[in-house]
């Protein structure tokens, strides 16, 4: 065996991972990993998968090289690692089209999903057209009303949108309503797990969907003349993340940072940040880190995006945090729309607030490493859905309408 | 042997089903939480399981999740509980606990045990915890003598029934429905082969939960189980307003329901 890091196995990642579930889902789960084991090897399964991923997603994405934005990091030469660009305006395609493929091979005929900033509950709605599945995706109720859009986009697509009112309302809560769709319905239904996160085979098969992310970018960065200085993702259960960093594990040059949501700064305790304030614990179906109090409840999280407003992350950012190969930065809801503003103004591109919060921590890094440093960021979605509530933030919006 | 099993098997030897009460900690107030375990033991729950109320309840339907989300704003402990599991000793029943893992985890599962038996308590329910996940738990419970008593389900496996049973100890907790814990029409045949199927894989007690809210249902399983677990039935008539009296009532319908099979 050799010592790379890359595309780690499961169900541990060092202490962190397991499948932590009601019985009532063993048997699914381990009936996943056998189709997952099976299909990554098949190449009826790894072709069709090839060929969407160009044909429909509209892989592979290109590399943009962002002078006027990196004027403000210090001088650094900055890479966009454009998955804005894919169908749908988001990384979480990538997984999804994986996960439908595989649902259909165990037979089953409806799919369920989670949503947060509800780019997963648009990619799977969209794959669930694509492959006449039934899909439902929860949505927590907070969020729906910040992300009227793309309820409106998942219902377009023929999805059943259910608010989830229970608890805080947002990502977390849409989870747990999932997992009771799926005990009760397990017999014709799949879960198609949005993030790196969730209980074995969930953080080792999104991340081997999103690894495409790094494959693609290390081989466009090398053409471009070496391997970067830092690859920076945003970070909320983590799967662009996880796919950005996994090729570019075992380059010890390369720094790896992780951008989490620091909402109203970490020490005022409103904040998404999970590694930097958080620490074990099992949510979700799987040992990671948690923002918890003293009993081991969870904490509301907050963030301006949607999408990492998430207390828990997926267990291999953990293991990477906790061995020293990642880093993970908390970028506050401040800094992530000033950079969001700077991206939109000097490139004209506007990025997803999730996305922001990983450009506002290229920003930092510039600054720290001055001109010759090269930064990779994987902008994992674009800003269309943001819109409002980026407007909103900067006082745009017409009078009487905010 | 332990209190539970004691208990289950007394319940036998009168030639009827135990009766196993769900009520979680601080609902609607830790006070009358308290007050309302007591009325589950003397209107006739044998057993009663305590709930630390979980912020995260994947495998609790809305009634449930309900009272443990009050609990929660109200301000309830883990603390709590072991204070619960004592009152319920003291009235005279076997207290155990049916928590989610990280609470336990959060205390640290030898301490968890430790402080389960000295509040008097015999065992721990774990809903999203089995028997493989967890072999620390199995451990440190062994290492007090608490029972452990694990989940099974109509998708269980003929494997993992028998990796279930094995390591479960007082009862194994079998539910009949896939499903969220709430009240169901039917139970039937579905309840009946899943407790075979355990009893075929070595379990010595069966208890049926999830799903059973009447008088009739308990009658209908306590033929063929060792025990009836009822939660949200009991959570729902408590309420709310902590209406101890319509709690009675409801535990009185279900004891009668598990002497009336046989």
């Amino acid at each position: 065996m050799t010592d790379s890091l890359q595309s780690a196995p499961g169900p541990y990642f060092g202490e962190f991972g397991g499948r932590f579930v009601p019985e009532a889902l063993m048997a699914a789960l381990d009936e996943l990993t056998d189709a997952y084991d099976k299909a990554r090897i098949d190449p009826a399964f790894t072709g069709e998968l090839e060929r969407l991923a160009r044909d429909y997603t509209g892989r592979p994405s290109i590399v943009t090289e962002v002078p006027r934005f990196a004027a403000h990091a210090g001088g650094a030469r900055v890479f966009l690692k454009r998955e804005d660009l894919n169908h749908t305006g988001s990384h979480k395609i990538n997984n999804v089209l994986g996960q439908a493929l595989l649902t259909k091979r165990l037979g089953k005929t409806r799919v369920i999903a989670e949503t947060g900033a509800g780019q997963h509950g648009v990619a799977t709605a969209t794959a669930a057209a694509l492959m006449d599945l039934e899909c439902v995706i929860y949505m927590g109720e907070e969020d729906t009303e910040r992300q009227a859009l793309n309820v409106a986009r998942m219902r377009l697509l023929g999805a059943e949108v259910i608010p989830v009112a229970t608890g805080t309302r947002t990502l977390r809560d849409a989870i747990n309503e999932a997992f009771r769709d799926w005990v009760t319905n397990v017999e014709t239904t799949n879960y198609v797990f949005g993030t790196a996160a969730g209980p074995h085979p969930f953080p080792a098969m999104v991340r081997d969907f999103q690894r495409v992310i790094s494959v693609e970018a290390r081989e466009q960065m090398l053409a471009l003349g070496g391997l970067p200085d830092a690859v920076l993702a945003c970070v909320g259960g983590g799967s662009n993340a996880i796919g950005s960093f996994d090729a570019f594990l075992d380059d010890a040059g390369v720094r790896l940072i992780g951008c989490e949501a620091a909402g109203d700064g970490v020490d005022t305790g409103r904040h998404a940040a999970t590694l930097t304030g958080g620490r074990p614990g099992i949510l979700h179906g799987s040992m990671s880190y948690i923002l918890q109090d003293e009993d081991g409840q969870t904490q509301p999280s907050h963030s301006i995006s949607a999408g990492l407003d998430y207390p828990g992350v997926g267990p291999e950012h953990t293991w990477l945090s906790s061995i020293g190969r990642a880093e993970y930065w908390p970028v506050t809801d401040a800094e992530a729309m000033e950079a969001f503003r700077l991206l939109t103004r000097t490139e004209g591109i506007l990025p997803a607030i999730e996305s922001a919060h990983a450009l506002a921590g290229a920003l930092r890094l510039g600054n720290e490493l001055g001109p010759g440093a090269t930064l990779l960021v994987t902008l994992s979605g674009r800003g269309d859905k943001d819109v409002e509530q980026a407007a909103r933030w900067f006082d745009m919006l017409p009078e009487g309408d905010a | 042997m332990s209190a539970l099993t004691d208990r289950l098997d007394a319940c036998r030897a009168e030639g009827r089903a135990a009766l196993v009460g769900y009520l979680p900690v601080g609902y609607p107030d830790v006070e009358t939480s308290l007050a309302a375990m007591r009325v589950l033991v003397a209107a006739g729950c044998d057993v009663v399981e305590v709930g630390p109320p979980y912020s995260d309840p994947v495998l609790d339907g809305p009634m449930i999740q309900h009272a443990a989300a009050k609990a929660l704003e109200g301000g309830v402990k883990v603390d709590d509980a072991f204070t619960a599991v004592r009152t319920v000793a003291d009235a005279g029943a076997v207290p155990v606990v049916m928590s989610y893992a990280n609470v336990m985890l959060q205390r640290g599962w030898s301490r968890f045990a430790q402080d389960l038996v000295a509040a008097g308590g015999a065992g721990v329910i774990t809903p999203d915890l089995t028997p493989d996940a967890a072999p620390e738990w199995v451990e440190a419970a062994r290492a007090e003598d608490v029972d452990t008593i694990f989940l099974v389900a109509p998708s269980t496996t003929r494997e993992r029934m028998k990796l279930t049973c094995d390591a479960s100890r007082g009862f194994v907790y079998a539910t009949p429905l896939m499903g969220v814990t709430g009240e169901r029409a039917s139970l039937g045949d579905a309840a009946q082969r899943v407790v075979s199927e355990a009893r075929a894989a070595g379990a010595e007690r069966v208890c049926i939960g999830v799903g059973v809210s009447t008088g009739a249902q308990a009658a209908e399983i306590a033929g063929f189980a060792d025990g009836v677990i009822v939660g949200t039935a009991f959570v729902r008539a408590l309420g709310d307003e902590g209406d101890l009296e319509r709690l009675r009532a409801k535990v009185t319908e279900l004891a009668e329901g598990v002497r009336s099979a046989r």
